[in-house]
């Protein structure tokens, strides 16, 4: 009998979306419309070829479709899996205006790389060597997808990372049900054929940037964010606080103690942090899960079918909540809250207070900027702490230094993240030999950087 | 108030009576006398019995069926190298005459096929004739095995053996003769008019089509292969109806063959590709491919469809609409050169997949644009340009989004027979060509 431990991650943080078999494919394949100019492809970040993946499916071409997938998008297999689809392509797919379902393209695309993963051989190769070097910080999304297309273009490519494992949120701070820490390091190791160095636990102090911008040619930071904000109230010190980054982490490692381990969590913010900490909650056995907002629904920052799934799975939606105190005597106990309410715009708390019982509180207000990492490289970053870029390149005010990811968007998603890695690639090389031209091997993924213009198509001026 | 009649399904296809046009085709499905009785419970209102041949009985292959799937479609169109019965004629015989007895008022036709001299002929149309078979039906359109003995199409695919084998059978024969007649030919016309020539109280088609399923571009063999090499089969289902269609209309039309009595073959899957083949001439249809995937239970929809059609016209009986549809099929040259139609696309229903627009611009006439204000996905047709080709209706997705409408043009009819004949004079430009 299996243990309860593996009962749990058998039953509770099995994947949602499984992959489609091979005559399902074939059937989802068949419904697109093969739209021209289509608005999936505009939705992606990436800009995917989305229609033509899906007609390679459909004419049992799976490894070119994943070839289709990767030349645009070097983390597509993550993407499929952990790519929020209802506000992307699948959210921009014409078939909602004909109210019927949309085409299940992140299936249908995990369909194209789990063939290519299959194989165990990515469909492009590294470049011919450049003789120069670049160096990527941060072994997240954007820094790998920029170490592999470096690598195409033939620069020697060397990832630093503090952390023991590669792979950033995706190994780290992806719901396990949407992909396990197994697949991320799967696409990584892939991705690392092309001849990427990667160095873990290592952490970038002023030393090591000196010498990254004296060694190498370039620099691409990619670190993401820094730690959880603080809450700044009373009783955030207590024993049982958590930040929601470090209980995923914590979680993901599948750890048998951490199982039951509460009773009753209040998990605080409105990201989808937050209600991925309060699904996650449910379904590692807390009893009793809160999730506190301040303001009300609309003001969330959490995508509604996120929302949907942390109700499904039996949490609660305190809504117009700020927490005031987190209550205990040597751990926590509770949390008090303040009813609010929104006047003129303005949010205005009432002076009568509330108690949520709990034995956990989790904290998932934003992640701060990382302020120390850009001023090590001389990069400057804007009042909000975001690193300043040029949106084109995504060159900082260091000529030899790009970023890209969450450290210049502010935090996104996984897909934003292999989009900037994808353009300061380009950018690094264009910085490098500049006036460069994509050659054979490059011009379909450089293409897909602002999104290909498709044909021109003589323009007609008769009447409607 | 209005009498409400139910409409008579009853038919007299060259002198064979069944209660409805529906009949099994010379295949599997009529392999055997169990199976035909299981057919006529569900209601089937003929069967044409699997092909009887002279002993020793043939011998068949493994695998023997091949399909070709569309997209999500199974079985768009189908293949077969299955030669005729492989059971002992006697067996056949006998299982024929117990048919007859139990489902008196339903018509069995017997497919024959035996070699081309007079004899064989005479001998099996006796056999089948003292079995109670109502009517036989001459395979001259099996396209593989038997052709290569000289039987099947290679008899239909020569005229003279058409009209001398059928004056054979007709020698004999005191049962309806139907003669089964080849797509694998030039111009369908000619055995039919041969069939007619020699007695032929009626025509059956189509049979199949030579066909070459496919490769497996893994294995490099071809597809349905059997132990590694494959024979041409025959081609049927639901893709090749429009060709059937095609054959029946010129022999319907046909001034020679007008009026010879039509048994429609090929692709029907549903009651109304049945009334298709009804309207352009054909007194009975025979099915078998959408038999083979879905079973005989088929027919109880083909039958409610019908009635209902029939219902809805105001047809009491198949007479009332049977070839209305044939004369509207005409020589190209007949074809009115002033007629205009041009496409208009509803943007309340168009959902911006912007197939039309592509498949206007890169291979039609360039007369679909899209305004990009706003990020508009809709396109519109620009009307001054088009051609009314229909290109972009047929490539949209949503049924009624795209339309063709007639612009009148107050221009007099004008065909191309009547513009040569004017010295090409008289055309005026309905469309812009560029």
């Amino acid at each position: 009998m299996p243990s309860r431990n593996e009962r749990v991650w058998r039953d509770n943080f099995a994947e949602l979306k499984g992959p489609l078999r091979r005559e399902e494919a074939r059937v989802e394949a068949s419904r697109c419309l093969y739209c021209y100019d289509a608005p999936c492809v505009t939705a992606c970040p990436t800009h995917i070829d989305i229609p033509r993946f899906i007609r390679q499916i459909a004419a049992a071409d799976p490894l070119g479709s994943g070839e289709t997938v990767l030349e645009a998008n070097a983390l597509g297999h993550s993407c499929a899996r952990v790519c929020p689809v209802e506000v992307l392509c699948e959210g921009a797919c014409v078939y909602h205006d004909w109210q019927e379902k949309p085409i299940q393209i992140a299936r249908l695309q995990r369909f194209g790389t789990d063939a290519v993963h299959a194989r165990g051989e990515l469909p492009f190769e590294a470049g011919p060597d450049s003789g120069k070097r670049v160096a990527v910080v941060g072994a997240g999304p954007a820094g790998v997808a920029c170490a592999a297309y470096l690598r195409r273009l033939g620069y020697a490519t060397t990832i630093f990372d503090r952390r023991p494992l590669p792979g950033g949120l995706n190994t780290f701070g992806v719901a396990e049900y949407k992909m396990d820490r197994r697949t991320s390091l799967e696409e990584l190791k892939l991705l690392f054929t092309l001849g990427a160095s990667v160095k873990t636990g290592v952490e970038v102090d002023e030393t090591l940037a000196a010498k990254l911008l004296r060694d190498f040619d370039a620099v691409f930071l990619g670190a993401g964010l820094a730690k959880t904000r603080a809450l700044g109230i009373p009783g955030e010190d207590l024993p049982g606080v958590l930040d929601a980054l470090s209980f995923i982490e914590r979680v993901k490692a599948r750890d048998a103690s951490w199982i039951g381990s509460s009773t009753a969590t209040v998990v605080i913010g409105g990201g989808n942090t937050a209600v991925d900490a309060a699904t996650q909650s449910r379904r590692a056995g807390a009893q009793a899960v809160t999730l506190a907002y301040r303001r009300g629904p609309d003001a969330m920052s959490a995508y509604d079918f996120e929302v949907a799934l942390a109700r499904a799975d039996g949490a609660r939606v305190l809504l117009n909540a700020a927490p005031k105190r987190i209550l205990g005597r040597g751990k926590v106990e509770g949390v008090e809250f303040a009813r609010t309410r929104t006047a003129r715009g303005k949010l205005v708390e009432e002076r009568a207070t509330f108690t949520v019982p709990c034995d956990r509180v989790i904290k998932a207000i934003g992640q701060e900027k990382d302020r120390s990492l850009p001023a090590l490289f001389g990069a400057a970053t804007n009042p909000d702490g975001t690193i300043r870029v040029d949106p084109r390149t995504l060159r900082t005010s260091a000529p030899k230094v790009f970023a890209g990811g969450d450290a210049v968007n502010g935090g996104k998603e996984v897909v934003n993240a292999a989009a900037d890695g994808k353009r300061a690639a380009w950018g690094i090389h264009l910085a490098l030999v500049p006036g460069a031209r994509p050659g054979p091997e490059d011009a379909y993924w450089v293409s897909t950087i602002d999104g290909r213009v498709v044909a021109p198509v003589q323009e007609r001026t008769g009447a409607r | 108030m209005k009498k409400k009649t139910k409409p008579d399904l009853s038919t007299d296809c060259a002198g064979i009576k069944s209660p409805n046009p529906f009949w099994l085709a010379s295949a599997p499905p009529t392999n055997s006398g169990a199976q035909i009785m299981r057919a006529f419970e569900y209601g089937w209102g003929g069967a044409v019995w699997k092909t009887l041949g002279e002993d020793p009985p043939v011998i068949n292959v493994t695998s023997r069926y091949g399909a070709m799937d569309l997209g999500g479609t199974k079985v768009a169109g189908f293949n077969n190298v299955e030669l005729i019965t492989d059971r002992p004629l006697s067996v056949n015989l006998k299982e024929m005459y117990e048919v007859k007895k139990r489902f008196g008022d339903r018509a069995v036709i017997a497919s024959l096929m035996v070699p081309c001299e007079r004899k064989s002929w005479h001998d099996i149309v006796l056999k089948v004739q003292d079995a109670g078979a109502d009517g036989v039906e001459l395979n001259f359109g099996c396209p593989h095995g038997m052709s290569e003995r000289g039987m099947g199409a290679a008899v239909g695919q020569v005229p003279d053996y058409v009209k001398m084998v059928t004056e054979f059978v007709k020698e004999k024969s005191k049962i309806p003769v139907l003669v089964k007649l080849t797509p694998n030919i030039a111009d369908v016309r000619f055995p039919a008019r041969a069939a007619k020539a020699g007695g032929a109280d009626g025509v059956s088609l189509i049979n199949t089509i030579n066909s070459l399923m496919g490769v497996d571009v893994e294995t490099l063999v071809p597809k349905f292969a059997v132990g590694g090499k494959a024979a041409h089969g025959g081609y049927c289902g639901p893709a090749v109806k429009p060709i059937a269609l095609n054959m029946v209309t010129q022999i319907a039309n046909d001034p020679e063959t007008k009026g010879l009595p039509i048994s429609g073959i090929g692709g029907i899957s549903t009651w109304s590709d049945a009334v298709e083949f009804l309207l352009l001439g054909a007194t009975s249809v025979q099915l078998c491919t959408a038999v083979m995937h879905h079973g005989y239970r088929i027919v109880e929809d083909l039958e409610a469809g019908l009635r209902g059609w029939m219902k809805r016209k105001g047809y009491a009986r198949l007479s009332d609409f049977v070839g209305a549809s044939a004369p509207s099929v005409v020589e190209w040259k007949h074809l009115n050169l002033h007629h205009k139609t041009v496409a208009s696309i509803d943007p309340d229903k168009c959902i911006g997949c912007d197939v039309c627009f592509i498949a206007c611009n890169d291979t039609a006439h360039q007369c679909i644009a899209i305004d990009r204000k706003k990020g508009n996905r809709k396109p519109h047709v620009v009307q001054s340009d088009c051609v009314g080709c229909n290109l972009c209706s047929l490539v949209c997705p949503v049924d009624g989004c795209i339309t063709m409408t007639e612009v009148k043009t107050g221009l007099k009819p004008l065909t191309w027979e009547q513009y040569a004949k004017n010295g090409m004079k008289g055309y005026t430009k309905v469309y812009e060509s560029h």
